[in-house]
């Protein structure tokens, strides 16, 4: 099979090289992590549990495993580069100079700061009183 | 919105942006809410109550399906992608996800509506 072949009916055109060649890599090779990472957390939390039997408590004895920080902290690092990158073919498709590179920068600064606080969250979380 | 030839092609790809954008959108509120856990069980627990009103368990079935079909799609791109040769299977490809996608998505929706309806009773 040739790898030239066009993939009309896929997405865009493979990237031929350089930064846009990976980040084309990263979207298929995140997406399926994801897959399998926001499906399984879906599952856990909505489906075999619920909100409703979710609450403060249930985080504390979640997060005593060190397995279940790594499992979001993965999760949240794929999950905001795929869709920021995700987002970025949007901006690039929709929005013409100068306010495409005005969108891609506040996009940038914006995931960013929620990657950071989210990181945050699920490094540092301490039972209250504990 | 460019608009293209119509058909399978177009309309999968246009579902595919529009879960796409509005998972990204749900990741930002998420992080948001899972953050409030910092100042204590007080905090967490009163948003947690929000989000146990029916219409954000109706939001949350919503989710679901957003994030599964853009799973199930993104997968069939992949496929495309690295083996072009099943270009020209693309509608059957389309047919078969769309299959799986209704086979998990009706149980777990029907789970789903009965969180909404037992756990406001409990």
């Amino acid at each position: 099979m040739s790898a030239s072949a066009p993939s009309s009916y896929g997405s865009r055109p493979r990237p031929t090289g350089g930064v846009e060649l990976y980040a084309w890599l990263f979207m298929r090779i995140s997406g399926l992590a994801l897959l399998l990472l926001a499906l399984g957390h879906l599952f856990i939390m909505h489906v075999f549990n619920s909100i409703h039997t979710i609450d403060y408590n249930f985080v504390v004895a979640r997060y005593l495993k060190t397995f279940w920080r790594v499992y979001d902290l993965a999760m949240l690092w794929l999950a905001m580069i795929h869709g920021v990158n995700g987002m970025r073919t949007l901006v690039d498709d929709y929005l013409k100079p100068p306010a495409r590179g005005l969108a891609v920068k506040a996009l940038y600064g914006i995931g960013i700061a929620f990657l950071a606080v989210g990181t945050w969250v699920i490094i540092f979380f301490k039972p209250a009183g504990g | 919105m460019s608009f293209y030839k119509g058909g399978i092609g177009q309309w999968s790809w246009v579902l595919h942006r529009v879960t796409g954008v509005g998972v990204l959108l749900f990741l930002f509120v998420h992080i948001l809410d899972t953050a409030l856990i910092m100042l204590g069980p007080v905090w967490y627990d009163k948003i947690l109550a929000i989000y146990r009103m029916p219409l954000f368990g109706l939001m949350e079935i919503g989710l679901f399906a957003a994030v599964l079909y853009h799973s199930l799609n993104g997968f069939r791109i992949i496929v495309i992608d690295f083996w072009p040769a099943t270009t020209v299977y693309y509608k059957q490809m389309f047919v078969a996800q769309m299959v799986l996608f209704f086979l998990v998505f009706l149980p777990v929706g029907w789970i789903m509506v009965g969180h909404i309806i037992h756990g406001a009773g409990a």
